[in-house]
């Protein structure tokens, strides 16, 4: 699985990107979080509003219970500031 | 593409765009109206207090442009419009630089005026673009502003 982030939590993350294997027990988005989190204390920094984040599964808007597989592409990111 | 089939472009660029090279694109054979927005870098942050001395985009690539694709399909369903533009610049930015234009072609204006309204509102809280405003080194990330979503309510 591929996992993307843009603006202020990529600098959080200190990367743009990253391929993790997805556990087998991991089904959504929201678990996918959790198990960011016990992996490493930066993620839950990011996390820890969830509220003000947005996600997208292979590039289009999803939620927290967005259903994912190994085989996508996940992206967190704030809301959008362009125009 | 027919004589009457819609002109559609959307470019994510780092170059500048001519305004009225894109106007001239516009102008189809049934245009009786064009209506355009220009988005300009503000050269000094008034929430802050502070100038801006440049200013970077981000994007992402490939879902910027299927969001932007929705945005003018769904314009193209709700108003008769003959052409769509929207090109939107990332990248490194000085103040006064140009950053987006949408442009928006209709045989009769109001359907102009709500097509290019409705896209540039809908552009500014679902296209994945993120800003961040540099000053003297010091880096700050523009925040979502709650107004932009206020706005989207006329549309409903």
């Amino acid at each position: 699985m591929i996992i993307k982030y843009f603006s202020w939590i990529k600098e959080h993350v200190g990367k743009s990107e990253e391929q993790i294997e997805l556990p087998d027990h991991i089904n959504n988005v929201n678990e996918l979080i959790n198990y960011l989190n016990e992996i490493d204390k930066k993620y839950s920094l990011i996390f820890e509003k969830k509220q003000l984040i947005k996600i997208a599964v292979n590039k289009t808007y999803s939620s927290f219970d967005t259903n994912i597989s190994n085989n996508d592409e996940i992206a967190f990111f704030p809301p959008v500031t362009g125009g | 593409m027919s004589k009457n089939s819609p002109l559609i472009k959307i470019k994510i660029q780092n170059e500048d765009f001519d305004v009225s090279d894109e106007i001239k694109i516009l102008h189809q054979n049934n245009t009786g109206a064009i209506v355009n927005f220009i988005g300009v870098v503000r050269g000094y942050d008034e929430k802050n207090n502070q100038i801006i001395n440049s200013m970077t985009l981000e994007h992402y690539p490939g879902m910027t442009e299927s969001e932007i694709e929705k945005i003018v399909f769904e314009s193209f369903q709700r108003w008769e419009l003959t052409g769509v533009t929207v090109i939107h610049r990332i990248g490194n930015l000085k103040p006064s630089d140009q950053i987006v234009f949408v442009g928006v072609s209709s045989k009769h204006r109001q359907n102009a005026f709500d097509g290019c309204n409705f896209i540039m509102d809908w552009l500014k809280t679902k296209a994945p673009f993120w800003k961040v405003e540099e000053n003297n080194n010091k880096k700050n990330w523009v925040n979502f502003n709650e107004n932009d979503n206020k706005a989207l309510k006329k549309w409903q």
